[in-house]
């Protein structure tokens, strides 16, 4: 089991979690931050998680946190 | 659960600046992770080089010193003998090291200063707008290579790394790229061992990481790390030119 | 400590830095300043300091500003080109509040110019050759022991206002052998809150010249300015025959050593004839000279260039009742003490 948690005011809907994320459970959604970027979110289906923590390694704005 | 990824403490709460799917980003939570790890912040003076990344003291809790662009190097010599029980790193762009500032960079090198010299190549000007860079490649389009870079007239891409390997004053010297999660976790291991090379006094560490530039390449963030993977890393490669990780 | 010895200008200057405590020297060759690198090269790692022979002076200018943000008492020294290629680590090192010693035994330019004694550096070392609105105080020695207790004072005053100083002196300043009387330097403690030494239980420090948000950087030049005007306190000059004086020659460094002598022939031809040296160009010592200018209402500057202190004098003296004579010898040839008692001469008996 693991989950991730996203600081969204952080985010700058770059989207590169999203092309890394192995269980496509990442997507840019219509959100908008603070800074008005459209932001990342994730599917409903937490229980995919593998807490690989792709996402948080290519993210350059360091949003995500990983718990396993 | 508990957390097995978590924001570097090094790095201060405020935004950066930079472009959506800049590798700034990233190079900059390495380096923040590599000071957390060898828990070495108190120790630190960092010297900024003029360039996207200059704001290297709003986004580190260290002491920094800016220098002025391209002589990172040559500052960061007198910071070290005056004070040589300090970690003290420069982070410089391709502008800044490679263009203005090759004196430096290779004079430092060659006197094995004990230094950590993180270069970020992104084949562009960034904060000015774009501009060819030392870095450029043949053909590419900047905003002063309209027509694409002619090596007929602007020269060659210049490739740091193998300069440093050459110069018998560096310790550890690798090219690397963070386009990847794969590539990323290899980079971190090589930071590492930059970071190492000088807390064990052993020499000069100089780390070249290819970067993307969305805003100025003119591409998305995701056709940008493709860029890197395809047409930059074939013309730099990616290896550790001297020094192993150990 | 108090014998007196036979010293080579430039190497006087080398030995009042170490007395400072300066331990960190970066420097590149350039005649007619290569005594002073040399001999930091020699005595350094004697004290336990650092000697560099930079790539450039370029490197070397910012190898002190590096050694002066963790709070050590650095040096570098060239001449006229070699400073030139510092001014942007100069304008760097105001913004940012670093000390430092720069040493420039001036030669004669422009361009490659000559290895003769020259004056021609005033306007870049009093107005700042480098970009931006910032001062470097500008100790102007004339003798063997002003070079050694100048450079000893500068330190002093780089620390104390945070700021690069200048030592201006020539070829002629370098290469001469005079007696030197050393003596120990006491030190003086001056605030070092802002030095860079890794953020150890206090919040990170950081020495910087950028300021980019509304308003910021115009605070840092008020602030700058204000640290400027306080260096008025730290004026010197020296005068001499001053009190019959109707004609006051004013003159620093090379030139005042042999304007000393013409004078003298001048007096001994019955002419009321002073001298006015300011030893600080910057601070200049206008209110002196202006309240000279009481009494005494003509004035005759002589430099080896052709014409940049004497502006400093008008800005002093040069109104109303007052008459500013100049006589500028270009450099590249050293004028005899004969040739300026005559432009003395020329001007004395004017109205």
């Amino acid at each position: 089991m693991a989950k991730i948690e996203i600081n969204t005011e952080r985010c700058k809907g770059c989207g590169l979690c999203v092309t890394v994320c192995s269980q496509k459970r990442l997507f840019i959604g219509e959100t908008i931050n603070r800074s008005g970027y459209t932001v990342v979110q994730q599917t409903d289906d937490s229980d995919t998680c593998t807490g690989c923590a792709f996402c948080a390694q290519i993210c350059p704005d360091v949003v995500f946190t990983v718990y396993k | 659960m508990e957390a097995v990824f978590k924001r570097p403490e090094s790095l201060t709460d405020i935004p950066t600046h930079f472009c959506p799917g800049c590798h700034h980003g990233i190079i900059h939570r390495l380096v923040a992770e590599c000071i957390d790890e060898f828990g070495i912040r108190e120790k630190i003076i960092g010297v900024a080089s003029v360039g996207c990344s200059v704001f290297l003291y709003d986004y580190f809790l260290i002491d920094v010193l800016e220098a002025p662009h391209g002589r990172a190097p040559a500052v960061a010599t007198g910071v070290k003998r005056a004070n040589p029980n300090a970690f003290v790193f420069t982070y410089q762009g391709d502008g800044d090291l490679a263009a203005i500032g090759t004196s430096e960079i290779i004079h430092a090198a060659n006197r094995g200063e004990k230094l950590t010299v993180i270069f970020v190549n992104n084949t562009v000007f960034g904060m000015t707008g774009g501009q060819m860079a030392p870095t450029t490649l043949p053909d590419q389009e900047t905003t002063t290579t309209p027509y694409g870079r002619d090596v007929e007239t602007a020269g060659f891409p210049i490739r740091m790394a193998e300069i440093m390997e050459r110069l018998d004053g560096t310790k550890f010297v690798a090219r690397t790229a963070v386009n990847t999660p794969k590539n990323i976790i290899k980079s971190k291991k090589i930071l590492r061992r930059a970071f190492e090379v000088q807390l064990n006094n052993e020499g000069f560490a100089f780390v070249e990481f290819l970067s993307s530039c969305p805003t100025n390449w003119k591409m998305n963030a995701q056709k940008a790390n493709q860029r890197i993977q395809d047409v930059m890393i074939p013309y730099f490669p990616l290896n550790i030119f001297k020094g192993a990780l150990n | 400590m108090t014998d007196i010895e036979l010293v080579k200008g430039n190497e006087s200057i080398a030995m009042g830095a170490i007395e400072a405590g300066c331990r960190f020297y970066f420097g590149y060759p350039i005649t007619p300043q290569n005594d002073i690198p040399e001999y930091m090269s020699r005595h350094l790692p004697k004290c336990g300091g650092v000697f560099i022979q930079a790539e450039s002076e370029i490197a070397s200018i910012n190898m002190l500003m590096g050694a002066g943000a963790t709070g050590a008492r650095a040096m570098t020294s060239s001449s006229s080109p070699g400073i030139s290629l510092k001014q942007e680590g100069i304008s760097y090192m105001c913004g940012s509040q670093i000390p430092g010693v720069i040493v420039n035994m001036s030669r004669s330019g422009p361009g490659l110019g000559g290895i003769s004694p020259s004056q021609g550096d005033y306007f870049q070392a009093t107005r700042g050759g480098g970009h931006g609105d910032y001062r470097t105080i500008v100790l102007a020695p004339s003798s063997v022991q002003e070079n050694y207790d100048l450079t000893m004072h500068a330190f002093d005053l780089a620390d104390k206002y945070r700021n690069p100083v200048i030592i201006l002196g020539d070829a002629l300043l370098g290469n001469i052998k005079e007696p030197l009387r050393r003596h120990k330097y006491i030190p003086k403690t001056f605030e070092k809150n802002w030095i860079l030494t890794g953020a150890q239980g206090r919040s990170p420090r950081r020495l910087k010249s950028l300021y980019l948000s509304e308003g910021e950087l115009t605070e840092h030049n008020w602030m700058l300015h204000r640290n400027y005007q306080e260096m008025t306190k730290e004026i010197l000059y020296e005068t001499q025959w001053m009190d019959d004086a109707k004609l006051v020659v004013v003159a620093f460094g090379s030139v005042a050593r042999i304007i000393k002598t013409s004078v003298s022939m001048a007096r001994e031809q019955g002419m009321a004839v002073g001298l006015f040296r300011p030893i600080t160009l910057y601070p200049f010592p206008y209110k002196q000279l202006l309240d000279i200018s009481e009494t005494i209402h003509h004035f005759m500057a002589v430099e080896l260039n052709t014409g940049q202190m004497v502006e400093d004098v008008k800005l002093s003296v040069g109104h109303r009742k007052n008459r500013v004579d100049f006589y500028g010898r270009p450099p590249g040839s050293i004028p005899s003490p004969d040739e300026l008692f005559e432009e003395i001469q020329k001007v004395y008996c004017l109205p």
